[in-house]
């Protein structure tokens, strides 16, 4: 233990910013893990299954969160975010804002008290395909296990239920917004990375066809704790999807939209066309691919797939999608394929592996680092001092995030060690 | 300081509402006589204040807080050197179970006693701390990138650190590259290597102390205690003198890779002019010429093929990941040379991931180098000396021939590892075929070498562990864990692996493994120094206890840890090595005599919790089920099932337990003999894509499962009464079938007949 050192600010609470918080702590060295969102683990608790092993993320996400309450090292703000960082290495000032919670946290407040509210807001955590009360629970595993109130979607009547049902002490309906300083040794950029706007392919058909969904949609359809309660489902009609298509680089490996690839997509697509298989036993899956980006061990997920004979992989490029008006059925036109493969081309469910978008690429933290084209962090940030980990500097999948992170740690420590 | 045992109970979220508060108070108060039971509105904030007052100001030593789920408090919540058991009420009982019913009540109170029980039997935790001073420095195996970074990093966050390499010179595959691939944005052209700059930065610091042309011969003891014998690989001194001798804290294994040689299974590949990729390398690095190999005439065109020129999954079970961008930058070697050249690449996938897509469309934009996607089906001598490849482009699906002066065939990388548990059976199995009991043994052993025999001789580390002289390893000879979330877990404490040794990577790739792998192996050390486990337990000061004068030598413990914690003496006693142990308890599961016991943990302790169960008698007709649960996935799934509405059951009692491999065989049968109706083990999923975080716990349960069934025989009980389920974090929704099935199982085969004996 150091306590004389200053703490590590690691800047976002999703897998790669609690990997390097839970790391450097373990050592021996102070951290302030800033997360804006009320719960940690970012995109991975969104996740229903990792590849290849189709665990759930929420059993790494527990042992993490249990490293973090195990250790006074760390300290964890939700609804935080950094608004300014000033100084050198060794010697940084930020300025974190806080956003009420309105919850005190020092009593829990039961669902029934939730139960009785008639405010409705979109769910992010679910991409908004369902909604929460104003007074509401984040996800089934949050962390801090607290609920929070979205003051501006509580109704009057609403006011009084809290008011009335919830514990003395439970809310803070006057908490306000809170300042405060912090002195720092050195940063951790790990602020991860957004699915790519698939509007922007209108080609595609996302805004059009109510059965085309994207990948990242896809994971909450399947996940217990998501809209459809883990049942994958056609949003247009509710019924069981028979012939689903998967669209690989929905923007990826595109100069008009993101010209990298985004390395994750092409598992993310396998294992949704497992969960497919699992769960409908007699459904078909195409999935239509530029190159099948199985990298290392990963390459044995795609040999046991291409045994499974109602998959069928098509090297080729999809064009256009457009819905059936009769049928709803969804009708792709797909480019370069491999002669001879004619691949049926109608589905009734369609997922766009829509790619990684650095969430840097339109808010930056507040220092001038060194972003390449894309928004990302790759190499040196350009500040002494400041570490970049996970999506933040390329697109990769979470055990590269969990190395990246463990790699900043000890940058970051090497940084308070000299200073 | 004398043990004053303290109960509060809480009477917030509902619990008051659903439960007798005051029948709770009066099992703490009149069963168990404890000096102190106090009602408290909520057990967080303010309420959780009160306790803690309350704990200081009476006394209390030990605490059980009947309120709300363990895991909603930090570790330092409560008063040190106290120890302090929160009991779900709320999470275990009262949303799972009606309110205001008397079977909730009871569950209610029997969690009450089971937890005074418990903290009963457990002691202060002191932090392990060995006769010997830990030491802090790290050994880096393999003077490679992975290896060289290791050390330069390790070294720069203020630790000494020892690298020995096995060749005369550090440097690795990297000092054999002509240059490298870009490994940062723009991500177009190729870069130098580098080597020269990190060999430097390692010879000039005064933290790292380098070996060249030597190997680790031994490594003896334990994480802070591993003692290294270096000898030489035979440059310069004689092969095999000792070099020296030294302790360190942790080891970072970067012992790299070698190519994957496919020529042997291709017709084609004792053509002269069909080389390696590393062949490719070597000759521009030299040379800076791209020769044929066959009559020395300068190679104008070259033939580029992917994955070995093999699709065959017998040889690339897995894919490199590095050798399509090792074939484009040498096609840019060619093409920068000589405008003229023209570079064929053959591959199935073109695999430039993330932000590599950049250096792949400049390869595509490149009007010399030719990306087929296709099988080369035949590669032949022409009479002029060049090569002639037959073709089929799966694109346009026509045959197609080039003419080329040289084939590269794009190999793949085989990890620089040995498999530790292969070669200590091999050499169990050549004790056997000479010693063994009976024929069928000494039979098995000989198929056993006769399987094995090709990993002898292959030692690295040469640990000196009872479980190997190496790492375990998993698929395709890696040896790391294969956990997602954590990537740098092995299976041997303080002994990570790195770079291409761990899966394969590329150089940027590695160094950035490299950084990480010395932050774990700091980590350990610093762990250890403070009498803590590492991961997955960190932080954990408690560590196994083992009464010896017990112990019949029964190698369980030795042979079943996964962690390779025990060595044995020569007569089968387990030595403890105490600091490689990660506190899963899978030897106090293993041990039949129960002499294994942790502080807070232990066959005692667990029994003593069974024990205060009070069952009722058949004809009140309450069944009692035992469960068992893993305490990071199966108990998270048990609170989940109340916090998300779904019914629990009223009969079972839930006992978390660090991991199904510690479960010890007597607590089943202390619940049967005691009325329980049966038992269900939960933890986590076994077999190849296991999830256990001690990787071999929960499928040592599942093994242990037919002692299970021949004690119940004996007992002359039925075999069902004991399940086992593999249960994920996120499936609480199966819960709810898996108690209603055993209901029914428990109505056809009827209750305990042991039940009020």
């Amino acid at each position: 233990m150091s306590p004389d050192h200053k703490p590590i600010l690691v800047i976002g609470g999703g897998i790669a910013g609690m990997t390097a918080a839970v790391e450097a702590a373990e050592v021996g060295y102070p951290v302030v893990l800033v997360e804006k969102e009320p719960s940690l683990g970012g995109r991975v608790v969104r996740s229903h299954r990792y590849f290849p092993k189709m665990c759930p993320p929420t059993c790494g996400f527990e042992i993490n969160t249990r490293r973090i309450r195990g250790n006074p090292n760390i300290e964890v703000h939700t609804m935080a975010t950094v608004e300014e960082v000033s100084g050198d290495v060794g010697a940084f000032r930020a300025r974190i804002k806080k956003n009420p919670r309105y919850v005190t946290g020092d009593v829990s407040i039961d669902d029934s008290v939730v139960e009785q509210l008639t405010s409705d807001r979109p769910n992010e955590f679910n991409m908004g395909l369902d909604t929460t009360k104003g007074l509401y629970y984040p996800h089934t595993a949050a962390y801090p296990p607290l609920h929070v109130v979205d003051k501006e979607a509580l109704s009057d009547g609403d006011v009084a239920v809290l008011t009335e049902a919830c514990p003395p002490g439970a809310l803070d309906m006057d908490m306000a917004e809170e300042e405060f300083t912090i002195d720092v040794g050195a940063v951790i950029v790990a602020t991860g990375w957004k699915g790519y706007d698939p509007g922007n392919l209108p080609n595609l058909g996302f805004d059009r066809c109510p059965d085309v969904i994207t990948n990242l949609i896809m994971e909450r359809l399947a996940a217990p704790n998501g809209p459809t309660g883990g049942k994958i489902l056609r949003p247009s009609n509710g019924e069981a999807p028979t012939n689903v298509a998967f669209v690989q680089c929905a923007g990826s490996r595109d100069e008009n939209h993101l010209p990298y690839c985004s390395a994750v997509c092409c598992m993310a697509s396998l294992k949704q066309a497992r969960y497919i298989r699992e769960a409908y036993p007699d459904a078909k899956v195409t999935v239509f691919y530029i190159d099948v980006r199985t990298l290392g061990r990963l390459e044995k997920f795609y040999y046991e797939l291409v045994e499974d004979e109602n998959i069928t992989f098509v090297k080729g490029k999809v064009a256009e999608i457009n819905e059936d008006p009769e049928t709803h059925e969804l009708i792709l036109e797909v480019e370069d394929t491999v002669a001879g493969e004619r691949p049926d081309s109608r589905f009734d469910m369609v997922v766009l592996a829509t790619g990684i978008v650095p969430n840097t690429a339109d808010s930056p933290i507040p220092l001038e680092l060194d972003y390449d084209d894309y928004g990302f962090l790759n190499g040196a940030t350009g500040v002494e001092g400041v570490f970049a980990a996970g999506c933040a500097t390329h697109p990769c999948d979470v055990s590269r995030t969990t190395k990246e992170s463990t790699a900043a740690a000890l940058k970051a420590i090497q940084c308070l060690n000299r200073g | 300081m004398e043990e004053k045992i303290g109960v509060f109970i809480c009477s917030g979220y509902g619990i008051a509402e659903a439960l007798d508060i005051d029948a709770l108070c009066n099992v703490a108060t009149s069963e168990f006589s404890v000096p102190f039971c106090e009602v408290v509105d909520t057990c967080e904030g303010p309420g959780l204040d009160i306790i803690r007052e309350k704990i200081l100001s009476e006394g209390l030593t030990k605490v059980v807080i009947g309120g709300i789920s363990p895991r909603k408090y930090a570790d330092n919540a409560f008063p040190e050197g106290v120890i302090v058991e929160p009991v779900g009420l709320r999470e275990q009982v009262v949303w799972p179970l009606p309110p205001d019913d008397e079977d909730t009540q009871m569950a209610a109170e029997d969690y009450l006693r089971m937890y005074i029980a418990k903290v009963k039997g457990m002691e202060p935790l002191e932090p392990f701390q060995p006769e010997e001073e830990i030491n802090k420095d790290i050994l880096v195996v393999g003077g490679g990138v992975a290896g060289l970074t290791a050390a330069v990093e390790a070294a720069d966050a203020g630790y000494q650190v020892r690298l020995v390499e096995k060749a005369e010179a550090l440097g690795g595959w990297l000092a054999k590259q002509h240059k490298s691939i870009p490994t940062q944005t723009p991500f177009q052209d190729l870069e130098d290597t580098g080597v020269d700059e990190l060999i430097g930065e390692v010879e000039g610091s005064d933290k790292i102390q380098v070996y060249t042309s030597a190997h680790t011969s031994e490594i003896k003891g334990a994480p802070g205690l591993f003692d290294v014998t270096l000898s030489s690989t035979g440059n310069g001194k004689p092969e095999g003198e000792v070099v020296d001798q030294f302790r360190v804290g942790a080891i970072v294994q970067a012992t790299g890779w070698k190519p994957n040689d496919p020529r042997k299974n291709l017709p084609y590949g004792d053509l002269e002019d069909v080389v390696l990729n590393v062949d490719l390398e070597a000759m521009v690095k030299e040379s800076g010429k791209i020769t044929r190999p066959s009559d020395g005439k300068e190679a104008k065109t070259i033939a580029f093929l992917q994955c070995g020129g093999c699709t065959n999954k017998e040889h690339h079970s897995y894919c490199s990941s590095i050798c399509c961008m090792t074939s484009l930058k040498q096609a840019m070697y060619l093409r920068e040379a000589d405008e003229d050249a023209k570079a064929f690449i053959f591959y199935e996938f073109m695999r430039t991931p993330g932000l590599y897509e950049d250096f792949y469309r400049k390869a595509q934009d490149d009007a010399g180098i030719f990306l087929t996607r296709g099988d080369v089906a035949e590669v032949t001598k022409n009479g002029n000396g060049s090569l002639k490849i037959t073709a089929k482009d799966t694109m346009v699906g026509e045959e197609i021939e080039v003419e080329v002066d040289l084939v590269v065939l794009a190999a793949g990388m085989i990890p620089n590892a040995a498999d530790g548990e292969a070669i200590r059976l091999l050499e169990d199995a050549k004790v056997t075929v000479v010693e063994g009991d009976s024929e069928a043994k000494k039979e098995a052993a000989a198929q056993t070498i006769e399987e094995l025999g090709h990993h002898e001789g292959t030692e690295i580390l040469n640990l000196g562990y009872r479980q190997g002289p190496d790492l375990p390893s998993l698929e395709y000879g890696f040896p790391d864990s294969h956990f997602i979330c954590f990537p740098y877990e092995s299976r041997r404490t303080g002994i990570y692996p790195t770079g291409a040794a761990r899966e394969p990577m590329d150089g940027s790739g590695s160094k950035e493994d490299a950084t990480g792998a010395a932050l774990k192996a700091i980590q350990c050390v610093e762990m250890t120094s403070r009498g803590e486990a590492v991961h997955p337990r960190a932080g954990d000061q408690s560590y196994p206890d083992f009464m010896m004068s017990r112990c019949t030598k029964c190698k369980r413990c030795t042979e079943e840890c996964p962690f390779g914690v025990l060595n044995e003496e020569n007569d089968g006693t387990p030595l403890l090595q105490a600091t490689r142990c990660r506190r899963c308890g899978t030897c106090m599961g293993a041990c039949p005599e129960r002499i294994i016991s942790f502080k807070d943990f232990s066959v005692n302790i667990v029994n003593e919790m069974i024990k205060a169960v009070e069952v009722p008698e058949e004809w009140d007709e309450k069944p009692r089920i035992l469960v068992l649960a893993c305490e990071n996935d199966a108990f998270p799934a048990l609170d989940l099932l109340g916090q998300n509405g779904m019914k629990g059951s009223p009969w079972i009692r839930v006992i978390p337990i660090r991991c199904l491999g510690s479960v010890n065989i007597v607590w089943i049968t202390q619940a049967m003999s005691q009325g329980f109706d049966g038992v269900i083990l939960m933890g986590c999923k076994y077999g190849d894509d296991y999830q256990c975080h001690f990787i071999k716990g929960s499928e040592l349960a599942s093994v242990r499962e037919k002692n299970v069934r021949e004690k119940l025989e004996q007992m002359a009980m039925d075999v069902e009464r004991v399940e086992l389920h593999q249960l994920q974090i996120d499936e609480y929704d199966k819960l709810p079938a898996i108690f209603e099935n055993f209901d029914e199982l428990i109505e056809d085969i009827g209750y305990n007949p042991f039940k009020g004996m």
